[in-house]
């Protein structure tokens, strides 16, 4: 059997901190690191929202991967912005490396264009930590 | 592809239903929904068209009890049997663990049966994975059908057709009464698990 990368539970808590600091304390509901197989890495949220998280991982990792051979048909190496809007919550994905996605999930409290900068930092610094 | 998460000391296996369309994988999956609600902690999720045919894939997570002190999720899904929908098929593949061939008894199917263990053994190739390597269990469903006069492949000849070979564990099943659909399970679970114990001492 073959393994995602394997995290320490070291490893694990920096990212989750990283999560808590740039995402869930400005107001984002819940975040999910997750592979592309479905895995749920790390999922954090605000308290206030219990979502099925591993139904949502199964499904964003579909989702992401159908995206993405759609990009690959056109002759795009990826979409750069991927977003699901709704009435009160929207998901935003983005792809952290190689077959790794973090998931958030946020409402109208919080904006967009703030949201993408701070999704991006996070990304960041979790990537110096893998 | 599996994952250990050290800090809740959890493990996340994937096992994946594979077979032709209407072979009865999504009716596995119902029925092990309803057979085993306790240590099920989700809805079922499933992707369909009309018709009921899976479009996309079923998921279904189901909580097996602890193993070396971690506590093991196994995701079951489905892929969509229908031979169009490869491209989705092969991203329901990615990081799987473990598989289950659902082949169909009926006469009318042979020959699909073995077009989609073909398609599987492709499917894995793109992502460098061996089907002689990947734990692997072979149901041949719909057994019951033979009660109503409808005539199905006998037991040898799809163990000569798509399990020469691979000489993997079978077993001959009805989804729809349950037979052998508990057993299928536990026996890919196991393989699956197996080759995950040394990895957690
Ligand atoms: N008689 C009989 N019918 C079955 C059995 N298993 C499934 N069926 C029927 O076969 C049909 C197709 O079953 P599904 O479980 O939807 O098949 P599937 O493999 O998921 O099909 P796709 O989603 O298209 O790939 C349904 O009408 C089922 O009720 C069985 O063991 N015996
Ligand atoms: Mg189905």
């Amino acid at each position: 059997m073959d393994f995602t990368i394997d995290f320490t539970k070291e490893q694990i808590e920096s990212i989750e901190d990283i999560l808590q600091d740039e995402l869930i304390d400005l107001g984002v509901q819940s975040v999910i690191l997750m592979d592309l197989a479905g895995n749920v890495i790390v999922n954090l949220d605000s308290g206030d929202s219990s979502h099925d998280v591993f139904s949502l991982a199964a499904l964003a990792a579909g989702n992401y991967g159908a995206v993405s051979a759609m990009a690959n048909i056109i002759g795009e190496q990826e979409f750069s912005l991927l977003f699901h809007k709704g009435e009160e919550e929207s998901i935003h994905f983005s792809k952290v490396v190689e077959d790794l996605l973090l998931l958030t999930i946020f409402n109208k409290n919080v904006s967009l264009g703030f949201l993408r900068l701070k999704v991006a930092e996070a990304i960041k610094r979790i990537q110096m930590l893998i | 592809m599996a994952l250990i998460n050290p800090k809740k000391r959890e493990v996340q296996v994937k096992v994946v239903y594979y077979g032709p369309g209407r072979g009865g994988k999504t009716t596995n999956l119902e029925y092990v929904n309803q057979k085993f609600r306790k240590r099920i902690l989700n809805e079922m999720v499933t992707v369909k068209t009309y018709g009921d045919r899976t479009l996309f894939f079923d998921f279904l997570p189901i909580d097996i009890g602890k193993i070396k002190g971690h506590s093991i999720k196994i995701q079951l899904y489905t892929v969509p049997g229908q031979v169009k929908y490869n491209a989705t098929r092969r991203l329901v593949l990615r990081g799987v663990d473990g598989i289950v061939f659902v082949a169909d008894s009926m006469d009318l199917r042979r020959e699909m049966n073995i077009r989609s263990l073909q398609n599987l053994k492709e499917n894995l190739e793109t992502f460098n994975k061996n089907i002689f390597h990947i734990p692997l269990v072979m149901q041949y469903n719909k057994r019951d059908l033979a009660d109503e006069g409808i005539p199905i492949l006998p037991m040898e000849t799809m163990q000569k057709d798509l399990n020469s070979r691979l000489r993997a564990p079978f077993f001959p099943a009805s989804a729809v009464s349950g037979d052998n659909v508990a057993a299928t399970m536990k026996k890919i679970i196991a393989l699956t698990v197996g080759s995950l114990r040394k990895k957690l001492e």
